[in-house]
């Protein structure tokens, strides 16, 4: 597959995506009413060329059809759900059928596969194990290779370095974040980890640099492979590198990458940076047609050295909105100012303030301080900055401190607050 | 006596303090009693002043948060001892004290203190006895040009 000449590659997207069109229109009424909406019959999607043609799918729209709207199946086909936070609380639900996992499982094999684990290897899964993908997605791909997986789940870092020494592991999956952490915390407890059978590392789930890679390779002693994925299409095992290192490839087969113009929507060429978006042609349970991910990257069409004939996409440059991805987990600005609004006693002035301390992403929330908020006790005030914090804490599925600030501090740009400081160098 | 204490909300960075301190100059506002309570990110400035109402204004004004709250003053004799007596009356009833501070300028042989309780009227008759809790408005203090 991964190797397949692009003609042929071409013949097999279409055949799929003719389906996945057809399938979607007769059992999603979201999907039927958005083609009616312009005219548009299954019919009319006869190749990959005419995907041009279909509207686009939003986050929006999977909160539209909160939790089970979008789902192409009943749901007694449904073996699996995950979900990711939302902007107010609600969830994004995906459900996958026993043949997506089966799809799945193949994608992650592939990723692990060109990052060079085999049957031998010993894999340890430091994501998240729960509703993220991160885990059960990197667990099932390693399964399906046949290698040995360690289900460590994420922290605990002086166990997972244990395990590392103890069992003999080849491979690390976790977030890139997550593996200087861990590499300094080896540091600390003196391991030299050259000592450590550990050759390679996939890591994802957040966007991270060149100078990160070199940064990881050195700490670590090894080779370190950027993967891309995002649960609305399947969770990780969209893309991922190769032994060149030299851009994602993307699991055509599977899904089917276009760049657009983030402001116009119009399809931009090979080699031109927007705005990814995704199909996928073979999923089941959720079918994503022209899912907008926000992602900035640019494809790549010219062949790669390791022979594979997948487009590549660039290293994620960047988003086309005002998501934030903290230590994994998608924030977005309007998450925090639902939390303070519920709190009731705060104004909404309130600034994101993003910063990497000991390679560890930390969230400060600026909050600015009002009458009604206002104590001469100092005891009321740590209250209430330990409430918001516990509230945020539960709406964002990630912790962050709370800073209490003057009225009117935070700065205002053309009337506008300016809601995010984001100093991670990446 | 119960009287009207001014707080502010200043965050603990260099130069927030002296903010505060350049509006209270600007408008010739003395201060009569001051404390600073301070955490890591933020302090709050208390104190107690001639006209409580204009200056909550003014620095309403100027952008703060602003609160004004009743708080219980005493004197106590400036000899060893005398701050624990009074305490002694309010803890045996079972007042709980949330901060406590002194102020600037007293007669020579009494001090004064601001003391926020749990239970500020109760607190003032055990302190202050009955009939002085009534002076309420502009009875005359030991300092000249002060009054409460």
């Amino acid at each position: 597959m991964e190797t397949m000449a692009r003609e042929q590659l071409g013949e097999l997207q279409s055949a799929r995506l003719i389906q996945q069109v057809r399938r979607a229109y007769r059992q999603v009424p979201f999907y039927r009413e958005q083609m009616q909406k312009l005219g548009l019959l299954p019919e009319e999607v006869r190749s990959i060329d005419d995907l041009c043609k279909l509207p686009f799918i939003t986050k929006q729209d999977m909160r539209d059809n909160y939790p089970y709207g979008l789902f192409a199946v009943p749901l007694a086909e449904i073996v699996r759900l995950h979900a990711s936070s939302g902007t107010t609380g609600k969830h994004t639900v995906v459900g996958y059928t026993s043949r997506d996992l089966g799809i799945w499982s193949e994608v992650m094999a592939r990723t692990l596969t060109a990052a060079g684990a085999s049957k031998q290897s010993f894999i340890q899964v430091a994501y998240g194990y729960g509703l993220f993908t991160g885990g059960l997605g990197a667990h099932y791909g390693a399964e399906a290779i046949g290698a040995s997986v360690i289900p460590a789940s994420s922290g605990n870092t002086q166990r997972q370095i244990m395990l590392m020494k103890d069992f003999g592991t080849t491979m690390l999956a976790c977030t890139p974040s997550y593996a200087l952490f861990i590499a300094e915390t080896m540091h600390e407890m003196g391991i030299d980890p050259q000592e450590l059978s550990l050759t390679a590392g996939v890591f994802g789930a957040e966007p991270w640099s060149q100078k990160m890679r070199l940064e990881i390779e050195k700490a670590l002693s090894i080779k370190a492979f950027d993967i891309y994925g995002l649960s609305e299409i399947i969770g990780p095992g969209v893309a991922s590198e190769c032994s060149c290192q030299n851009g994602l490839h993307v699991n055509e087969d599977h899904f089917y990458p276009e760049i657009i113009d983030p402001l116009t929507g119009q399809s931009l060429p090979y080699g031109e940076k927007g705005e990814l978006v995704l199909t996928t042609l073979t999923k089941e349970g959720m079918p994503m047609l022209r899912y907008r991910t926000r992602d900035l990257t640019i494809l790549h069409s010219e062949p790669c050295a390791c022979g594979r004939t997948l487009v590549r996409m660039s290293k994620v440059l960047g988003r086309s909105d005002d998501m934030l991805i903290i230590r994994g987990v998608n924030v977005f600005p309007s998450q925090v100012e639902s939390v303070l609004l519920g709190l009731g006693e705060t104004s909404p002035h309130y600034q994101l303030l993003v910063d990497r301390i000991d390679n560890l992403d930390n969230l400060t929330v600026l909050v600015e301080m009002t009458e009604n908020m206002f104590s001469d006790e100092i005891r009321r005030l740590e209250v209430l900055e330990h409430k918001i914090e516990a509230e945020l804490a539960s709406a964002l599925s990630v912790s962050a401190k709370v800073r209490l600030v003057s009225p009117k501090t935070i700065e205002r740009s053309e009337g506008k607050a300016k809601r995010v400081i984001d100093k991670r160098n990446i | 006596m119960i009287i009207q204490q001014i707080s502010v909300f200043v965050e603990n960075r260099p130069g927030t303090l002296a903010e505060v301190l350049g509006v209270l100059k600007e408008h010739e506002i003395n201060l009569r009693a001051m404390s600073v309570a301070d955490t890591a990110d933020f302090g709050i400035l208390r104190m107690v002043v001639n006209d409580p109402e204009k200056v909550e204004r003014i620095l309403r004004g100027a952008g703060y948060a602003v609160k004004s709250t009743p708080v219980l003053t005493m004197t106590v004799d400036d000899t060893p001892g005398g701050l624990l007596t009074q305490i002694e009356k309010m803890s045996t009833a079972g007042i709980n004290v949330e901060y406590l501070y002194a102020f600037a300028a007293t007669s020579a042989n009494a001090a004064r203190v601001v003391i926020k309780v749990d239970n500020l009227e109760r607190a003032d008759r055990i302190v202050n006895g009955e009939t002085l809790s009534t002076g309420v408005g502009k009875e005359k203090s030991d300092v000249p040009g002060f009054y409460w």
